[in-house]
C-alpha cells in the first residue's frame, strides 16, 4: 500500500513505535509537549505515553544532556530533542567528553544508547544562530554516529536504528524536508545506519549528498537525463561510520564526483570524501572531484545576501556541464529561478 | 558525638586501608610505571569514608579526578584499581582509562571522571533512570568546590529538586582548583547552603576532617533520601595535602603557606580518629599494628597483580570505540 505522510509525520511515527514496544525508549526536549510538537514531529506522544515518559524539560542543554546520558546507564533509551542544532552546542561537554568516550574509556562495560535529535534551519533569516549544519563536527567525534536522513522514508528507518542502537547519535534533521511527502510503509522498519543509499543509477558523474541537498542532486539528475546524460546519486543517510565501499564503488563506475554538503566548505564532510576518494580512487578519476558547499562565512540574515549563501541548483547544473565539457545551455536554468530563502512557493513564513 | 564502636573502628579501619593504598601509589609512582596523571586523596579520606559507610552496595557512585577514597570506600576492586593506573589489561577500564576512569559496576560505581562538574549531571541522570524504573538505589556523587562554580551544577540541582530524586550531592571543599584559590573563584559572601535551599533542596555542611562527623550527616541525609523526600546536599571543609596531580608535596610553589598546610595536617583525619578511639579504649596499638599488616599485604598481593598483569594488545586501542 502507498501512504504518503511528510517527514516530520515519519519521525512522529517512529518515535510513538519505538516508545510502544520498548518501555525504556522516552523522549525528551524542550517543546516536545507544547502544542506545536517540536514541528509537529512529537504531537500526541504525550497524551499516548504519558508525562513521566514524554517530558518538557528545564532550559539546561549541557546538564540535561548529562542527565540523559546518566538515564542511559541504568537501562534508559531516551531521545533529547533540540528546535535548532545551535542550542545543542551548550551540551558539547557531555556529549564529546561522556556520552562519545563513556564506552571506551570503561572498557566497553557501559554503553549509552541516546538518540539527540537536531533540527538544522535555512533561509527565511534563520540566521548565523539559527541555521548551522554542524554534521563535520559531529561526525570528527569517535564514538558518536551521525544520521542525515532525506526522506520519510529513510527518516522513520533511520530513527527505529538510531533508537535501537547502543551508542549515542546524532540525528540531524533539516526543516526544509519536514513538510516533504513520500511514501512510508506504517510498520515499523529499519534502515541500517553507515549504509549508503544509491538513489539513482548512473554511469557519467557521481552525486554524493545528504539530508536536503539529495533533493537538489535527484533534481538535477532528472534534468540530465533528458539530455542523456545518466549522472549517479549517493544518498549518504549516515554521516558517521562514512560508507566508503559505495562511494568508492560508485567514483570507480562513473569516474567523475561532485560532493554536495550543506556546509561550510574548510574541513567538512565534502572535504572528507575527497580525501578518501584521493587516497582509494585517484587513478579512477578523470577530472578533480569538486565540492558544492557554503561558503566559509556565517549565515547571514537578510535575504538579498542569504540569496547568494546557499549554492543554488545552476551551480550544480554548471559544475555538471563543465566536468563533462558540454557547452550547450540547459534549457532548465530559467525555472529554477527563485528565491533560496524559502522550501517552495507555497511557504509565507515565518518558520 | 556518640558513635557504635563496631562502626567506629571500621570507619578507621577503611581511612587507614585509603591512606596506606594512596601512600603507596605516591612512593611507586617514582619508578615511572604509574603512566598517568594520579591526583590522590590523602588528607581527605574521612568524607569518601564517612559517606560510603551509610551507603548500600547496591546504591551508585559516580565521582570526579580524585576519586582513589571514594572507589575504595565503596567496596571498589583494588586489585583493578592498581592495574588500571599500571594501564594493564586486567584494570577495571582494560588500561583504557587509568586512575581518572574507575569503574566496579559489582559494587554500584559507574565511573569517575575529570572535567570539572561534568559528572554532576550524570550522576542525577542515574538517579532518574532510577525513578523512571521505579528502583529504590540511590546515588551519590562526589565533586570539589570548583564543580559548584560551574553551569551543570546549578541545572543538575534544579531538575533533581524538580523530580525529586534520589540523589546525594557532596562537596568536597579542599580550597583549591588546582593552584586557584577559592577567594579568586568564588565571593566571599557564598553561601551553598542558601542556594541548595534556594532550589528546594536540603543541605547540612560538616567538618571533613571529622569523619563521625560526616557519617553522622550523611546518615541523616541518606535516610532522608531514602523515604522519599528527595536530594541532598552535603558540604565538607577539608585539605589536600599533597600537590593537585601527582605524588610530591608542593608547597614551595608558593601558592599556599606551609603555616596554612602544617594547621590542616594537624587536624589529620586518621590520626585524630586513632587518638580518639585509643583514648577511648576501643582500639589497642597492637590492634592498630594487626590492621596495618592485614592492609600492607593486600596492597602488596594487589602491586603484584598490577605489575604482573599483561598490558593491552595494541588492537585494544581500536576496540570498544562503539557498542555492540
Amino acid at each position: 500500500m502507498n501512504r504518503q505522510i511528510n517527514l516530520a509525520q515519519a519521525v512522529l511515527e517512529a518515535t510513538a513505535q519505538c516508545m510502544q514496544d520498548d518501555g525504556s525508549v522516552y523522549i525528551m526536549g524542550l517543546g516536545v509537549t507544547d502544542p506545536k510538537g517540536v514541528f509537529g514531529t512529537t504531537l500526541g506522544l504525550e497524551k499516548k505515553f504519558g508525562a513521566k515518559r514524554v517530558l518538557d524539560m528545564p532550559v539546561a542543554e549541557n546538564g540535561m544532556t548529562g542527565i540523559a546520558i546518566g538515564s542511559a546507564l541504568v537501562g534508559m533509551r531516551p531521545i533529547l530533542t533540540h528546535q535548532r542544532i545551535d542550542f545543542m552546542l551548550l551540551s558539547l561537554d557531555q556529549i564529546i567528553n561522556n556520552a562519545a568516550k563513556w564506552h571506551y574509556m570503561f572498557g566497553g562495560k557501559m554503553k549509552i544508547p541516546i538518540v539527540i535529535r537536531l533540527l538544522v534551519g535555512r533561509g527565511w533569516g534563520q540566521g548565523p544562530q539559527h541555521s548551522q549544519s554542524l554534521q563535520a563536527l559531529f561526525a570528527h567525534i569517535p564514538g558518536l554516529k551521525v544520521v542525515m536522513p532525506a526522506t520519510p522514508y529513510d527518516a522513520k528507518g533511520l530513527l527505529v536504528s538510531a533508537v535501537e542502537d547502543n551508542n549515542p547519535v546524532i540525528f540531524i534533521e533539516h526543516r526544509w524536508l519536514h513538510n516533504t511527502l513520500g511514501n512510508v510503509p506504517l510498520e515499523k522498519y529499519r534502515i541500517p545506519l553507515g549504509k549508503a543509499k544509491v538513489v539513482k543509477e548512473g554511469k557519467d558523474l557521481t552525486i554524493i549528498s545528504s539530508s536536503y541537498t539529495t533533493l537538489e542532486a535527484i533534481k538535477v539528475a532528472e534534468l540530465f537525463k533528458n539530455e542523456g546524460i545518466n549522472i549517479e546519486v549517493v544518498d549518504l543517510r549516515t554521516i558517521k561510520p562514512l560508507d566508503e565501499l559505495t562511494i568508492i564503488k560508485s567514483v570507480k563506475k562513473t569516474r567523475r564526483l561532485i560532493v554536495i554538503d550543506s556546509a561550510w566548505r574548510s574541513f567538512s564532510v565534502a572535504s572528507e570524501i575527497l580525501a578518501q576518494v584521493a587516497e582509494k580512487a585517484y587513478q579512477s578519476l578523470k577530472c578533480a572531484p569538486v565540492r558544492i558547499t557554503f561558503p566559509d562565512a556565517p549565515t547571514p540574515t537578510g535575504w538579498a545576501l542569504s540569496n547568494h549563501y546557499y549554492p543554488q541548483i545552476e551551480d550544480i547544473i554548471n559544475t555538471v556541464k563543465k566536468m563533462l565539457k558540454i557547452n550547450k545551455p540547459q534549457r532548465s536554468e530559467k525555472v529554477l529561478d527563485k528565491p533560496l530563502d524559502v522550501p517552495d512557493a507555497t511557504f509565507k513564513g515565518p518558520f | 558525638m556518640k558513635i557504635d564502636k563496631k562502626i567506629a573502628v571500621f570507619l578507621y579501619y577503611h581511612m587507614l586501608r585509603i591512606r596506606m593504598i594512596e601512600e603507596k601509589i605516591a612512593q611507586l609512582y617514582a619508578e615511572q610505571q604509574m603512566r598517568c596523571p594520579v591526583h590522590l586523596c590523602i588528607g581527605q579520606e574521612a568524607i569518601a569514608v564517612g559517606v560510603c559507610a551509610n551507603l548500600l552496595k547496591k546504591d551508585y557512585l559516580l565521582s570526579n579526578h580524585r576519586s582513589h577514597g571514594h572507589y575504595l570506600a565503596k567496596g571498589g576492586n583494588l586489585k583493578q584499581m592498581l592495574a588500571e593506573i599500571y594501564g594493564k589489561s586486567t584494570g577495571c577500564s582494560k588500561g583504557k582509562g587509568g586512575s581518572m576512569h574507575l569503574v566496579d559496576l559489582t559494587v554500584g560505581i559507574l565511573g569517575t571522571t575529570p572535567i570539572v562538574g561534568g559528572i554532576i549531571p550524570v550522576a542525577t541522570g542515574v538517579a532518574f533512570g532510577t525513578q523512571m524504573k521505579e528502583k529504590d538505589n540511590l546515588t551519590a556523587v562526589f565533586f570539589g568546590d570548583a564543580a559548584t562554580e560551574e553551569g551543570v551544577f546549578f541545572e543538575s540541582l534544579n531538575f533533581a529538586s524538580l523530580k525529586k530524586l534520589p540523589v546525594l550531592f557532596i562537596c568536597e571543599n579542599n580550597f583549591f582548583s588546582v593552584y586557584s584559590p577559592l577567594a579568586v573563584r568564588q565571593p566571599k559572601e557564598r553561601d551553598n547552603l542558601a542556594l541548595v535551599r534556594s532550589l528546594g533542596i536540603k543541605g547540612s555542611k560538616g567538618d571533613g576532617n571529622n569523619v563521625f562527623e560526616v557519617y553522622a550527616l550523611a546518615k541523616k541525609a541518606v535516610a532522608d533520601i531514602r523515604k522519599g523526600k528527595g536530594p541532598y546536599f552535603l558540604e565538607f571543609d577539608t585539605y589536600r595535602w599533597r600537590e593537585h596531580c601527582g605524588p610530591n608535596f608542593d608547597n614551595d610553589l608558593g601558592y599556599r603557606t606551609e603555616e596554612d598546610f602544617l594547621k590542616w595536617k594537624k587536624k589529620c583525619p586518621l590520626d585524630s580518629l586513632e587518638d580518639k578511639l585509643i583514648k577511648g579504649n576501643i582500639l589497642s596499638l597492637s590492634r592498630i599494628e594487626s590492621f596495618k599488616r592485614n592492609i600492607q599485604a593486600e596492597i602488596n598481593r594487589a602491586i603484584s597483580f598490577a605489575k604482573n598483569s599483561p598490558y593491552p594488545e595494541t588492537e585494544e586501542m581500536l576496540s570498544d570505540v562503539y557498542a555492540k
